[in-house]
């Protein structure tokens, strides 16, 4: 019973970890980098939540939405003016440069709202029992809007022409700016829904325990882990790779310390390199 | 003051130690580490923990943790070396959380959180400790000149040309028969040790280590270091690494300056500081104030033009 609980709680918490992931890998599918900044805009998203939840009294759904703009358009603007320089000077100083924006963002949050510890305004209702099985409704609720938003981001991937545009970008820059795919374009596109669910995925995680500036930075490893076991630059790589690395986190309770989550990460991530480095679900490895 | 001026001396000699480890890794090889913070540590838990728990000499201590430290680099640089430097990036930054997790939480390793205290130190007790200040920055200036060497020498050797080969055009440097693999993991494992290094000194230097010591921001300040100073070139490791100092204990001075700010915003604006003059350095001035000697001097007149490559 102790097991098929932790599993539950691993799908549950890997489905919200598959929101930043995507966003991750995403990046990496059209940009060709990793993006490190991640985890600062994770926190940016988080505090934009919190504002609009606590501080302006909003329901948790249009906060949700706030986290996702305010990360989004954090993301565009810094990839544009910071890191769109760097990507021309090679993939080295591109990853040195986005610590250095996460740190510098990150630095920012601190210094509006300090390093206390916050919480969303919640209210506080009892834990549904189901067959001995235990689940919080919030993190249905959760679970619910991390599927909502990776629903949307698949269906507009697959019918739009914008959302077409941009796989076609993945899949091949050349061969899209020959067809007239604005190449500037698709990647302020990309920053925007990818550093949006980045932001989405810090207030989710939130909603689920407390905020506070490291909140993107805690998470980072296992964001990684989630994009390199499912391949990175895959989308639904990513999906798949976020609910292994969450089961893979929870299990890991049975026999270790709760403060080794993001060591199974990294685990994951030497595991994968070592035998299968294009991932679960990658096309290559790169 | 004086006291205080030396302490700065033998930090900014460490940060020079891991800036030069930096400059074969980064600089002459191409590769990335953002977890440099991690074998920094091992070399100080290792040297550490070696002559506290088991009293062995400093000396074997330190020679332990710059091996400890080598070791870890050539087992990461292996497992990534062959894919994409994205992922020697995600492993090294993996590397280094790890092991800060691992430390804080076993307790029977080296007390957790609360860290080594009572590391010894050579001659700490007989010279007291304005003269241990002194001596040793002495040994650390001594180290730094050796390291200096060793890497300016190794950079003018085969060795270091292959590197900057490897760096320059990964293919061509296979076609010309060389084990690319093999170039990379020697020249990270070399690195590596130097951080080792300069991690044990720390640790004898100052006497106690912490898990909180080892955070990624001092990543950053050896990256700046080796920015500043200009990649790929040793003197500018060691001039960058002074200046670098220099700037961050001069933050330490302006911020308290402003009135309102609480103390959390302090640190706060320090490190907002720290990592936007890396942007900026690494935006407007990634050749450093002693950029890297061109080695390759263009053909002269006459010779037969260079076939252009696709890149």
């Amino acid at each position: 019973m102790e097991v098929l609980q932790l599993i539950l709680n691993g799908l549950m918490s890997g489905t919200i970890l598959a929101v930043p992931a995507i966003g991750l890998t995403a990046i990496f599918a059209v940009l060709r980098f990793t993006n490190f900044a991640l985890a600062s805009h994770m926190t940016i998203g988080a505090f934009a939540g919190f504002v609009a939840n606590v501080t302006l009294g909003w329901p948790i759904v249009p906060s949700l939405l706030a986290a996702f703009i305010v990360a989004g358009l954090v993301g565009v603007a810094t990839d544009e003016y910071v890191l769109k320089p760097f990507r021309a000077a090679g993939f080295i100083t591109t990853a040195i440069g986005s610590i250095a924006l996460t740190i510098a963002l990150e630095n920012c949050v601190r210094f509006v709202f300090g390093n206390e510890l916050r919480g969303y305004d919640l209210p506080i209702r009892r834990d549904w029992v189901m067959g001995g099985l235990r689940v919080g409704p919030q993190q249905v609720e959760n679970l619910v809007f991390a599927v909502i938003a990776m629903g949307l981001l698949f269906a507009f991937l697959s019918f739009t022409r914008t959302g077409k545009a941009m796989r076609a970008f993945a899949d091949n820059p050349m061969l899209a700016s020959i067809k007239g795919i604005n190449s500037d374009m698709v990647a302020r596109l990309v920053s925007f829904v990818a550093m949006g669910l980045a932001g989405l995925g810090g207030m989710l995680i939130g909603l689920d325990t407390t905020i506070d500036p490291l909140v993107g930075f805690k998470t980072i490893l296992s964001i990684f882990a989630a994009a390199v076991v499912g391949g990175l630059g895959s989308l639904p790589g990513a999906v798949v790779g976020a609910l292994v690395v969450g089961v893979g986190e929870e299990l890991s309770l049975l026999f270790l310390s709760p403060a080794y989550r993001s060591a199974i990460g990294f685990v994951a991530i030497l595991l994968v390199l070592t035998l299968r480095p294009r991932g679960i679900l990658g096309a290559r490895a790169y | 003051m004086e006291h205080y001026l030396v302490a700065i001396g033998v930090t900014a000699g460490i940060y020079a130690l891991m800036a030069l480890g930096m400059n074969v890794i980064w600089g002459m090889a191409g590769l990335i580490n953002l977890g440099l913070v991690g074998f920094f540590a091992v070399g100080a838990y290792v040297s550490g923990l070696l002559t506290l728990r088991l009293g062995l000499p400093i000396v074997v201590g330190v020679l332990a943790g710059t091996l400890a430290a080598a070791l870890f680099g050539v087992l990461v640089a292996l497992i990534t070396v062959r894919l994409r430097g994205d992922y020697l990036a995600i492993v090294t930054l993996g590397f280094a959380e790890t092991l800060r997790i691992v430390m804080s939480n076993e307790l029977w390793i080296a007390n957790g959180t609360d860290g080594l205290s009572g590391i010894p130190g050579p001659f700490r007790g007989v010279l007291g400790p304005h003269l241990f200040n002194l001596f040793f920055l002495g040994i650390v200036v001594a180290a730094v000149v050796v390291l200096f060497f060793l890497v300016d020498r190794l950079a003018n050797a085969p060795f270091g040309r292959v590197l900057r080969a490897i760096r320059d055009d990964e293919q061509i440097a296979q076609v010309a028969g060389k084990n690319v693999v093999l170039f990379k993991v020697k020249a990270f494992g070399f690195g590596t040790a130097a951080l080792g290094l300069a991690g044990a000194l720390y640790g004898h230097f100052t006497s106690y280590i912490a898990p909180d010591l080892f955070a990624p921001l001092l990543t950053l300040y050896v990256k700046l270091s080796l920015l500043t100073g200009g990649l790929g070139n040793s003197k500018g490791a060691v001039l960058g690494a002074v200046l670098v100092v220099f700037f961050l204990e001069s933050t330490r001075f302006i911020v308290p300056l402003i009135p309102t700010l609480s103390a959390v915003q302090g640190a706060a604006l320090r490190e907002l500081l720290i990592s936007v003059a890396l942007l900026v350095i690494l935006r407007f001035y990634a050749k450093g104030l002693l950029p890297e000697r061109i080695q390759h001097p263009p053909m002269p007149a006459g010779a037969v033009a260079p076939v252009a490559t696709p890149s």
